[in-house]
């Protein structure tokens, strides 16, 4: 079989490294040829904060997220040490007992989904965490959630996967192949559209829109966090309106470094740094960690998530054109799902079974919604 | 010859007087104090782009770390290595 994957981001890596152990499978040798102009992972995989977080804004969701879980748990042993996986769990931190109610059928969602998930008092938050700050009511602790670092991950499964990486962009998709900007035809079985928000411009129909955020890392300091952080308002500021949001958002990297987030804005396509929207985040994750008003900051980015307009990714054929699948709109989930997508992808491309076909993550999901209609 | 300004630092407490105008890093260098601190496996980090964006030149001044390829100096300066201050030289 012959396969071209767009984007060498780690969704773009992971589907190549599914199509080329299922071709196996089949006994056919898979020959994936992947295009990305940049370096690998150096798109919105290199943006991220790179948390492998289970999440339940719908069903689809949690199905999507608790089975990339365990896909990574799988893949663990076998990758570098480079690539820092790290289980130091999530814990959701609840400001007021308001909030604190709301965990519980989240709790229950989770273990539903076999994802193990606990409720700590503000005692045991405090124990567990003692750089918040007093008052808060408890948490959701979420044990098997992890953080990875992304950009070598995608390397890793590229190379696991005798993948071909081509540093050529596709100018146009065609019936059985693609065309590179050099103008060199190239064919193929299948074709996957996997380089986050480049798909809209090989696809300008898709319902994808940017999404900034900005990301702080601290230097090494003082400060001791053991879960990666997010309090339960994220929930709503995550995906709440279009409106610029911040939220309170810490990872704690092996080498005692702190990854400060979390800000989402539409339509924000330049990589400029937001200063007064920076502010409002860093003093957002300061009002929960006092601490971080007396560390430093070393470096300050921002990247685009390619969010859809239901929050869940583009996983499937392309409606009208043959031999294309779709692999994208990940938005903040692209790490976490991308080990999901890839075998949903593998699943739909040869047939084999996956819990998550019981979900739509289709592009011809939209063909129904307005949103399609003017784009 | 014209006179020059000098500026009277502490380097870990030594005192020290360089140029004013000059920078932090400079005096650091002109005193031989290095490696300017260490990466977490132990390896000797220094000062590499010279202008504020590879942030190898961390030190602590005043209490305050910061990229000392950036920061002048000035009268009465306390400056030590982050080594020193995070105990881990």
């Amino acid at each position: 079989m012959k396969a071209i994957v767009i984007g060498g981001g780690l969704v773009g890596a992971a589907c190549a490294d599914a199509l080329a152990r299922h071709s196996a499978l089949n006994g056919q040798a898979a020959r994936v040829t992947v295009l990305e102009p940049g370096p690998v992972g150096g798109g919105a995989t290199a943006a991220g904060m790179g948390h492998l977080v289970v999440m339940d804004d719908s069903p689809a969701q949690l199905a999507l997220t608790a089975r990339s879980l365990e896909l990574w748990e799988a893949l663990a042993p076998a990758l570098p040490s480079q690539a820092d996986y790290h289980g130091c769990g999530t814990l959701w931190v609840a400001s007021d007992e308001e909030e604190l109610a709301a965990v519980e059928p989240k709790r229950r969602a989770y273990l539903a989904a076999g994802r193990e998930a606990t409720l700590l008092d503000a005692a045991e938050l405090a124990r567990a965490e003692p750089n918040l700050r007093p008052g808060l009511a408890g948490a959701l602790r979420v044990p098997g959630d992890s953080v990875v670092y992304a950009p070598v991950v995608a390397q890793f499964l590229l190379e696991r996967a005798g993948a071909t990486v081509r540093r050529e962009a596709v100018a146009e998709l065609r019936d059985g192949g693609v065309r590179l900007e050099s103008g060199e035809m190239l064919r193929a079985d299948v074709v996957v559209v996997a380089n986050g928000i480049g798909a809209v411009s090989l696809l300008p129909g898709l319902p994808l829109r940017q999404r900034k955020g900005h990301l702080l890392i601290t230097e090494r300091g003082p400060i001791h966090v053991h879960h990666q952080l997010v309090e339960l308002g994220y929930l709503k500021s995550a995906h709440g309106n279009d409106e610029d949001s911040v939220a309170f958002n810490v990872q704690p990297r092996p080498t005692g470094q702190l990854l400060i987030g979390s800000s989402r804005q539409f339509e924000q396509p330049d990589r400029e740094i937001d200063w007064p929207l920076l502010r409002r985040m860093l003093r957002r994750a300061a009002e929960f960690l006092p601490a971080l008003e007396n560390i430093s900051a070393l470096r300050i980015w921002t990247g685009q998530r390619c969010a859809s307009p239901d929050h869940l990714p583009l996983v499937g054929p392309h409606p009208h054109l043959d031999g294309v699948f779709l692999a994208t709109g990940h938005e903040g989930l692209g790490i976490t799902t991308a080990l999901g997508t890839a075998e949903l992808l593998a699943a739909q491309v040869f047939g084999v079974p996956s819990e998550l076909l019981a979900h739509d993550f289709t592009p011809a999901r939209f063909d129904r919604l307005p949103e399609v209609a003017h784009a | 010859m014209p006179e020059r300004t000098l500026a009277v630092l502490t380097l870990e407490g030594v005192r020290v007087t360089v140029p004013a105008g000059t920078t932090v890093l400079a005096a650091l260098q002109n005193a031989g104090l290095s490696p300017l601190r260490r990466s977490l496996s132990g390896e000797a980090r220094g000062a590499l782009c010279g202008m504020g964006s590879c942030s190898e030149c961390r030190a602590v001044v005043d209490g305050l770390t910061v990229r000392t390829c950036l920061t002048p100096v000035h009268d009465g300066q306390s400056v030590q290595r982050l080594g020193i201050v995070n105990r881990e030289v």
